[in-house]
């Protein structure tokens, strides 16, 4: 379904990713781990599109086509999903709004009809609860004044109605306490289907524990410095990623994720 | 004098020879005092600080012929449909400049009347006299002299003493192409007495697409304790010229709230001033400004603070698209006897493409020593974060433009107290622009 190729990408002059290999296939979950600035978030968002970063060398073929030949928009549109480390306030816009336009477009893209408000609605009442989330949400701009655990929760919701092929979470877990990280975990599992696939971009091993993952591999300096299975997040958790640090080359030191 | 500073003295001696309708004797000389101005003044040129970045020539460059003495035009009742609002609002129409009783629903007595200015001299000439062409000063302003100097057609709106309006009075001036090359000299009053609160719409729409030039002045009395909404609402032909001022002044304890729309006319300049002359009083001054192609917006805006313990606000948005212009001038004067005022003012302009440009210059002055008052102005293009954002949602190009753009305008819409106006105004400020 995904298949990465010596990826190596800039963010501006600074290098960032020094060649990445990496197959994913429908129904898994890959963990990407890895330290601050190993390089990992540059490549979540490298898959979404983003234009702060050169692609510099490199292949990236999503169901059997050119992803880097496709505009953020047309990823989305064939079935690609991130959800954002730093979800963007849209004030003046709702939810509602905002992630009916976004499932009309994808429907669209797919030649499907578009939902009309009442259709929306309905569905709506049937994901709310998988996040735990209260219907007020979405009648508030698009993440605007949430909390950090309500804009984690809202980036599942819009992927469960918007129903990714694959799914990039991207520190998802990250500033959420406890409880709202079981809650997300049950959403991205309830999501899990054969036909679909998981990259878990994550600092800590603690969201594993939810949503367990087929394949872990570090990151570092821009490198896939070693992949596992499961265990390899807990051998991780005790043993820090010192042991793994590949060396800097070239004017990448201090680049961050 | 130019020619065409020459042709609205004939005009206006035409005009005054056939009596200038049905007006008073006061009136009479306050208009000739006025066309004397306006030949002195001529129309404002770049040199003029307030015309600095909106030139007028345009306007100056053509003698539009009067309107008062025309037919008023031929549109029905279905045309004005879709400008209503709401159909059970007392409402004076008028078309092309001239008042058309068909189409209105005046009140004529109550807590609310709603007349036409020439039943107006007729019902209620002490307050006319009292407040009529006394509000707006013309001194220094060749719009309102020339406006002054026809005075005639418009609406008069008073809200009587401690009367509480259930329902918003609209205004609307239509013009199709039985206006072309003419000018309307619209001139309205509108009175909140003491303790009473009410709403004014004012529309300019545009049927047809014949250059014409609208000249109006709308003056407000704001008394001890009322409050007056105010909201314009300007959609003119993508031809037209218009020039409107709108001046306030205001009793202790009193609330101006003013809103001005514009999205139409080829120049649009609009004045809004108002005096906070009693303690205790005040000003919210809010606006949005979309505009594209080659059109020219500029809004001056000018709040006095006079008495001590007054409040202002004034938020102004700008979009601007295509190859337009926009002008934000805000003034805020706080006298030396304001003490404990309280100022806030911002403008806030999107720019949708390289070739759109805005000039905006908040101003504050402030000669009390004891004021709390900030003032801003941004100019800023669409967040690059929320686009992206947006595209990774499969939302892109001109959908994504809309929605940031309607996004950008939405809170300041919100101000608008008068409900099916602002609904009506975010449906038009949604649909604005969905071509990019």
């Amino acid at each position: 379904m995904l298949i990465i190729k010596d990826l190596a990408a800039n963010a501006g002059d600074r290098v960032i990713l020094r060649g990445i290999t990496l197959t994913v296939r429908p129904g898994e979950v890959h963990a990407i781990m890895g330290p601050n600035g190993s390089g990992k978030s540059t490549l979540a968002q490298v898959l979404a599109g983003h234009p702060a970063y050169t692609v510099t060398a490199g292949s990236i073929t999503y169901d059997g086509k050119d992803l880097l030949a496709m505009a953020p928009e047309e990823r989305a549109q064939a079935g690609l999903f991130l959800a954002f480390q730093y979800p963007v306030e849209i004030p003046g816009v709702t939810n509602a709004y905002f992630l009916r336009a976004a499932l009309n477009e994808l429907r669209k893209a797919r030649g499907q009809a578009e939902l009309d408000p009442m259709e929306f609605l309905d569905l709506m009442e049937r994901k709310l609860p998988m996040l735990d989330m209260d219907p007020a949400m979405m009648q508030r701009s698009v993440n605007a004044g949430f909390s950090g655990g309500e804009k984690k929760r809202n980036e599942i919701l819009q992927m469960a109605v918007l129903e990714p092929r694959l799914a990039i979470l991207d520190e998802t877990d990250s500033g959420l306490d406890i409880d709202a990280l079981r809650v997300v975990a049950q959403g991205v599992n309830a999501l899990r289907r054969p036909d679909n696939a998981t990259i878990v971009v994550t600092h800590y091993q603690r969201l594993l524990n939810y949503i367990v993952p087929d394949f872990v591999h570090v990151l570092s300096n821009g490198r896939i410095v070693k992949s596992g299975g499961k265990e390899l997040a807990l051998e991780l958790e005790a043993k820090g990623y010192d042991w793994l640090e590949a060396p800097a080359t070239g004017a990448a030191a201090g680049a961050r994720a | 004098m130019s020619t065409q500073v020459a042709a609205y003295r004939t005009q206006y001696d035409a005009f005054a020879a056939n009596g200038g309708g049905a007006a008073p004797a006061w009136l009479r000389d306050v208009r000739r005092g006025a066309i004397a101005r306006f030949e002195q003044l001529g129309f404002p040129t770049p040199k003029n600080e307030d015309w600095h970045f909106t030139n007028a020539a345009p306007i100056a460059e053509q003698a539009f012929r009067p309107l008062y003495g025309a037919t008023a035009g031929a549109v029905t009742a279905d045309q004005l449909a879709p400008y209503r609002f709401a159909e059970s609002w007392p409402t004076v129409v008028f078309v092309n400049g001239r008042y058309r009783a068909d189409l209105s629903t005046l009140v004529g007595s109550g807590g609310v009347r709603v007349l036409d200015l020439a039943r107006a001299w007729r019902e209620m000439p002490a307050l006319l006299e009292t407040h009529l062409t006394r509000i707006a000063p013309y001194d220094a302003q060749a719009f309102t002299a020339l406006n002054t100097a026809f005075a005639q057609e418009g609406a008069a709106v008073v809200f009587a003493m401690d009367h509480s309006a259930e329902q918003p009075v609209h205004l609307l001036f239509v013009s199709d192409d039985g206006a072309a090359d003419g000018v309307a000299h619209v001139r309205n009053l509108i009175v909140a007495e003491r303790g009473a609160s009410g709403s004014v719409v004012e529309s300019y729409v545009g049927l047809g697409s014949a250059r014409h030039l609208t000249n109006a002045v709308t003056e407000l009395s704001v008394g001890d304790g009322a409050t007056l909404r105010h909201v314009k609402v300007q959609r003119e032909n993508a031809r037209a010229f218009h020039v409107h001022t709108v001046q306030a002044v205001q009793g202790r304890d009193s609330h101006f709230q003013s809103f001005s729309f514009a999205s139409g006319a080829a120049l649009s300049r609009t004045n809004i001033a108002t005096l906070l002359g009693g303690a205790g009083g005040g000003a919210t001054l809010n606006g949005l400004y979309m505009v594209d192609g080659e059109q020219h917006v500029d809004h001056q805006t000018r709040i006095e603070h006079l008495a001590p313990n007054c409040f202002s606000r004034e938020v102004y948005k700008g979009i601007l698209a295509g190859a337009s212009h926009g002008v934000f001038n805000g003034k805020v004067y706080v006298h030396h006897e304001a003490q404990k005022t309280d100022g806030k003012q911002t403008n806030a302009n999107l720019l949708l493409s390289e070739r759109a440009r805005v000039d905006t210059k908040p101003q504050l002055e402030i000669f009390a020593d004891d004021v709390k008052c900030t003032h801003g102005a941004t100019v800023g293009r669409l967040d690059e974060m929320a686009l992206f954002y947006l595209r990774t949602r499969g939302i892109a190009g001109a959908l994504a433009q809309r929605l940031l753009t309607h996004a950008f305008a939405a809170d300041v819409l919100d101000t608008i107290e008068v409900a099916e106006v602002r609904d009506g105004l975010e449906a038009l400020s949604r649909a604005r622009f969905a071509g990019g």
